[in-house]
């Protein structure tokens, strides 16, 4: 069962690699893009008043290594890891770059 | 009065007729371009906020007849008891007052793309460079046999929040123990994918903890629905028994009503009648846009406006965006959350475009929670992006929530905090300051 979703997620991650690369043969989306709905859930500049997690103030590596572990099924949660696996490696990268710049 | 009138005159021409602007048109520079917004709801609003963050040099009108918006997320919970409405209310305060937004408060009645401009009910006529049109949906009036504006006062469909939501909510509380509570369901597409289930369960979620005698009957003219294992699960863990779904194969599909009697009429004359029913009809793009010609007059997806996948502007009508529910989306549901994520990628593609600055590659999110009960939440998630073949759902991201999660209870637990966190964090995003 356990090599089942493995590979399962394998799968997974290729396909989503391989909707990432071909979404990025043209210019490499900006960071300030690919953060836009962030704030959907999380709150006005990441500030999340209620019970989501805030995102503000944290630093780039912070939330790289966070969306990175999400992405890769390495810590536990709802909806996030199904978001993570919508983006590649490069764009996770320059939305914590966005972030934590620019979310205060 | 003089200077009012040199004022506008050195204004671009756009913003001829609005006088109300005056006060602030005297003070500041003149706006390089006039963006006008038709509807106050999660695209409608959530664009003209964006459109001030991303280019205050832009002016913006909001024509929206409504001082309040009662949002359709979370109006469930209204009906369902757990919710009051004033909690589901917003205003438009920190738009016009934090953002600079101007808001007509009346109703736009036509759109002249030859001169581009906007005629409201009161006879005032808005020019626009740009337009985003985000009206939602108007019900289809008598797509079901004897479904009328007068038939929704007895079978409430309580698909747009306000008076609608409150009076299912007095029927219900109503009811006497041992009632039956008739739902009609419609086909795709319509407001909302997972809203009808969402409303099933958080009304048995009341009559269990008030009513327990009384049952649910859903009649669908749909084979299949959102997140439908999740929900089926959920059912019959919380509410075993009482409630019961008859798909379209099933005979589920009501094609007449009898008002007065309470009564659904099945497609092959099934008759069910119930102490209080809810009809979910038909939709299609509220009058505004398709009166304006931005709706497809035919075919399969007739009724609602085609949309380029990276600017969300209308493929009928040059300088006219149409977002949220009113559009087709390609995989993006009509969802308050879709709306919101349009809504910012539209005002990033209106300002670039009047910026002169080139279109960039939108990528667009959505999250549908729904509740079963106040404590069992459920979520659907997708990424999209626009390609040639208009706008998709990336493959091997997404999905819906795990059916057999480690810890369930857990798990369904955060995602109902989730719920109300995201509605919190959204509806402040939108109509907070």
């Amino acid at each position: 069962m356990r090599s089942v979703i493995a590979t399962a997620a394998f799968v997974a991650s290729l396909l989503a690699g391989a909707a990432a690369a071909q979404a990025q043969q043209a210019a490499p989306i900006p960071g300030s893009v690919l953060a836009a709905t962030c704030s959907g859930c999380h709150g006005p500049a990441g500030r999340s008043v209620a019970e989501i997690p805030p995102i503000n103030g944290r630093t780039e590596q912070q939330l790289l290594s966070a969306m990175l572990d999400f992405k890769n099924d390495r810590r536990p949660a709802t909806v996030m890891n199904r978001h993570a696996k919508g983006f590649s490696d490069d764009e996770l990268a320059a939305i914590a770059r966005e972030i934590s710049a620019n979310w205060r | 009065m003089t200077r009012t009138k040199l004022t506008r005159r050195a204004f671009t021409g756009s913003l001829l007729a609005t006088s109300a602007l005056s006060a602030c048109a005297v003070q500041t520079a003149p706006a390089k371009a006039h963006v006008v917004v038709i509807g106050g709801g999660f695209g409608g609003a959530t664009a003209a906020k964006f459109i001030r963050l991303e280019d205050p040099g832009i002016a913006v009108t909001l024509i929206e007849p409504k001082s309040e918006f009662v949002t359709c997320p979370f109006s469930n919970y209204v009906i369902a008891g757990f919710k009051q409405i004033g909690e589901i209310t917003h205003n438009y305060n920190a738009l016009t007052g934090t953002h600079g937004v101007r808001h007509v408060r009346d109703i736009a009645v036509a759109i002249d793309p030859a001169t581009k401009t906007v005629r409201t009910g009161s006879g005032q006529s808005i020019r626009y460079d740009k337009l985003v049109v985000s009206p939602g949906i108007d019900i289809r009036w008598g797509a079901i046999e004897g479904y009328t504006e007068a038939a929704a006062e007895i079978l409430p469909h309580a698909w747009q929040g306000g008076a609608q939501t409150l009076l299912l909510r007095r029927q219900l509380e109503a009811m006497p123990d041992g009632g039956v509570v008739a739902l009609a369901l419609p086909g795709n597409p319509y407001r909302c994918p997972p809203g009808p289930y969402e409303r099933i369960s958080v009304i048995a979620h009341y009559l269990k903890t008030t009513k327990p005698r009384s049952k649910i009957l859903a009649l669908d003219a749909k084979d299949a629905f959102s997140k439908q294992p999740l929900f089926q699960d959920g059912w019959n863990a919380l509410y075993p028994g009482m409630i019961e779904w008859v798909p379209l194969n099933k005979d589920g599909r009501i094609t007449q009503v009898i008002a007065n009697e309470r009564t659904l009429v099945s497609e092959f004359g099934q008759r069910h009648r119930a102490a209080v029913v809810n009809v979910v009809p038909p939709q299609f793009a509220s009058k505004i846009a398709r009166d304006a010609g931005l709706a497809n007059p035919d075919g399969g997806s007739a009724g609602w406006c085609p949309v380029d996948p990276i600017t969300f502007e209308s493929t009928r009508i040059k300088d006219i965006h149409v977002i949220g529910d009113a559009s087709i989306a390609g995989a993006m549901p009509k969802s308050g959350f879709a709306a919101n994520s349009q809504g910012k990628f539209v005002a990033k593609a209106i300002a670039a475009a009047l910026n002169g600055r080139p279109a960039f590659a939108p990528v667009y999110a959505n999250t549908c929670y729904s509740l079963l009960a106040p404590d069992y939440g459920i979520s659907v998630a997708d990424i999209y992006r626009a390609t040639p073949q208009g706008i998709v759902a990336v493959q091997g991201a997404g999905g819906v929530s795990p059916r057999t999660p480690a810890d369930a209870a857990q798990f369904r637990h955060l995602e109902a905090t989730y719920t109300r966190g995201w509605y919190s964090s959204a509806t402040r995003e939108i109509w907070g300051t």
